[in-house]
């Protein structure tokens, strides 16, 4: 008797307290926003990823109203728009955000990246036209870096920029570019003609949709992340005002990297969402499901299973804020630990929902529930903002070229 | 027109309700609380009020524990210009009743001149439904209750639709007066990231209950507090003569 009521009580005080509660940790404002994060992921987005998934658009809609949340441009200056948000708290909203369907906050990503990079090192003239749009989703940004013949080998690229006067002209192709087709402001990294060879040598562009010369490849057909077009950008002779050059000439690549930093944690921050998701989720269905005769949360094999893939959220959230954190302060450790919360948790938040996946047996695989679509939309955040094995070089050079800390 | 907006922190109504082990109430530590969403409703209703210029100004009140701050952040968020805190210890607010916060309600309203009081028709977590009326009887304030539609009744008069089971109740109340919102009045807006930040800056001021001088004794007490009783399983009968008997033998059916 005594027995059956330390259990009874326990399975009571298992019902608060839930130590996955993605705001455990969060001091008051950072709660506040996921807060108003989780109500938008779980009214406007969550009841329709399934069909956002099927039809392969961009929810226009949907984004207008997250514009109007502010989710447009959340960590730029309030002065053009911005929401003056933290990195930590932008990681915290799209965590949530992720819950309601991965590939769309993945793509509010992307856009806030660009347009921290417009904020960041862009002239005032761009910052006063560009934001204030993009904070409001009327102009969706993509960013424009991967090429055909040039992935993780980034400083190769081979689309080239010669100035003529007041304006440069672009010839060459991107690939893998989210939101192409769509979006209004692409930002282009490129070699400039006659300019230092390498990474030294790339600029950043700006390059309106209908610009002449511009024009877009098929859409792909993609495994997931399919709520955003991806398309290859081929440029012809694409005439692109001086004045919409970010950055000095040769920062391009500088610009590029800054903004990838904060690309990774986003997109570890939204493997996260679809981690958290998926488990508790499988939470919910080991409780109820019955074999044997018994629910399938009584079994040793899934509590020990659970125990894993919780644990292992766990150490990708921490080490995803972790890095927010080091990136808001500007810490000179900043690319080692973004580079690591994006190889941690996009690797480990993949095996959480692979695992909550399993646990839901064959109705797993079935695409009436969620678990399949989170599992084929956090897959490619292992390839993208720097494949999980570039983090690993990046890493490994950054260990082996700095001072260690106990020297002998 | 001055508005009073009295928000609630609530037990989230997703949480599944837990009574305690020692039967005195439910649990509510740990547990996600929330505006309760009928104050939302009345709060959405008085914020827009606001943007149509019929209402100057709308002040968010709520009577509890050192929590209830969160909820008036909330308001604050959602279009709140100011905000009361009346305090209370967490175990004083665990016995409030409707009486208590009418009486606060009205010596908040005595004592800043409003115009009108909003409520939500009912808290979800005691479902009492009593506050707006109560305060209506001690201000001797006229009373829209259930409101489903508020609009502007020309002359210092407001015109409520209320839902009622034959249909549509239309009344014209005069200013100065109390509302309850029901369910269908509005959907309430989100808090938005720049009105989150900005609700910050706004005045939320803290009132210990005793400056107010009420007395907070309660009326009640509560025995107990049981979860409801679990569904017992049925059993399966021979054929329907025997299915008849059974319902004859427990008098669902006349003998």
């Amino acid at each position: 008797m005594l027995l059956r009521n330390i259990v009874t009580r326990g399975l009571q005080l298992r019902n608060f307290s839930y130590c996955l509660n993605p705001a455990v940790g969060l001091d008051t404002d950072a709660r506040d926003v996921l807060t108003a994060a989780n109500e938008f992921a779980k009214k406007e987005m969550y009841p329709k990823m399934a069909e956002w998934d099927k039809k392969g658009e961009l929810p226009m809609d949907v984004l207008k109203k997250a514009g109007d949340m502010g989710f447009g441009a959340m960590y730029c200056n309030g002065a053009f728009g911005g929401s003056d948000l933290t990195r930590l708290q932008a990681s915290v909203i799209f965590e949530q955000l992720s819950m309601g369907c991965v590939s769309t906050a993945a793509y509010i990503s992307i856009h806030n990246m660009c347009a921290w990079m417009v904020d960041t090192f862009g002239s005032e003239e761009l910052k006063g036209t560009l934001i204030p749009e993009m904070a409001k989703f009327e102009k969706l940004g993509s960013y424009c870096l991967t090429e055909p013949d040039a992935g993780s080998d980034a400083a190769s690229i081979r689309t080239t920029a010669t100035k003529k006067g007041d304006y440069y002209v672009v010839n060459g192709s991107k690939a893998f570019i989210s939101g192409a087709g769509t979006s209004d402001y692409y930002f282009v990294m490129m070699k400039l003609d006659g300019g230092e060879p390498g990474a030294k040598g790339i600029i950043c562009l700006m390059i309106p949709k209908d610009t002449e010369g511009f024009s877009f490849g098929k859409k792909e057909d993609k495994l997931g992340w399919n709520s955003q077009p991806t398309r290859i950008l081929t440029f012809e002779d694409v005439k692109v005002p001086v004045k919409n050059q970010i950055g000095k000439d040769g920062f391009g690549f500088k610009i590029a990297m800054e903004g990838l930093n904060g690309g990774r944690v986003n997109i570890a921050s939204c493997s996260l969402g679809a981690a958290q998701r998926s488990l508790d989720l499988a939470i919910e269905h080991l409780k109820y499901r019955k074999q044997f005769g018994k629910t399938l949360s009584e079994f040793q094999y899934n509590q020990f299973k659970l125990a894993e893939l919780a644990t292992k959220l766990i150490t990708s959230r921490l080490i995803v804020r972790a890095a927010a954190e080091q990136l808001e302060n500007n810490d000179p450790e900043k690319v080692a630990m973004c580079a690591m919360a994006k190889l941690h948790a996009t690797d480990n938040c993949f095996e959480v929902v692979n695992g909550a996946l399993q646990m839901f047996g064959g109705y797993g695989f079935l695409k009436d529930y969620p678990i399949q679509q989170y599992l084929r939309d956090i897959r490619v955040h292992q390839i993208l903002e720097g494949t999980n094995e570039m983090m690993r070089l990046l890493i490994g050079r950054d260990l082996l070229t700095k001072e260690i800390f106990w020297k002998s | 027109m001055k508005i009073l907006v009295g928000v609630k922190r609530v037990v989230d109504y997703a949480v599944k309700i837990r009574v305690k082990p020692d039967r005195s109430g439910v649990v509510t530590e740990g547990v996600q609380h929330s505006m309760n969403p009928f104050d939302e409703i009345a709060l959405e209703e008085a914020v827009k009020l606001k943007e149509k210029k019929i209402a100057t100004e709308v002040i968010a009140f709520s009577l509890g524990g050192p929590k209830s701050s969160e909820v008036l952040r909330t308001a604050l968020a959602k279009g709140a210009d100011k905000a009361i805190h009346v305090q209370v210890s967490d175990d004083e607010a665990a016995k409030l009743e409707s009486f208590h916060v009418a009486k606060a309600l009205q010596k908040i309203v005595e004592h800043e001149k409003f115009d009108a009081v909003f409520l939500g028709k009912q808290a979800i977590d005691d479902d009492s439904s009593q506050t707006a009326p109560m305060l209506a009887g001690l201000l001797d304030w006229p009373q829209a209750l259930y409101a489903s539609k508020v609009e502007d009744g020309g002359s210092g008069h407001m015109k409520v639709t209320r839902e009622i089971d034959g249909g549509l109740d239309t009344i014209k109340v005069k200013v100065p007066f109390v509302l309850s919102a029901d369910l269908r009045l509005n959907e309430p807006r989100y808090a938005t990231l720049p009105n989150i930040m900005k609700a910050k800056k706004k005045p939320l001021k803290a009132i210990p209950i005793k400056d107010l001088g009420i007395d907070i004794t309660p009326q009640t007490e509560t025995i107990e507090v049981t979860e409801p009783p679990v569904r017992q399983a049925g059993g399966f009968v021979e054929d329907v003569s025997a299915l008849v008997a059974k319902l004859k033998e427990k008098g669902f059916v006349k003998a």
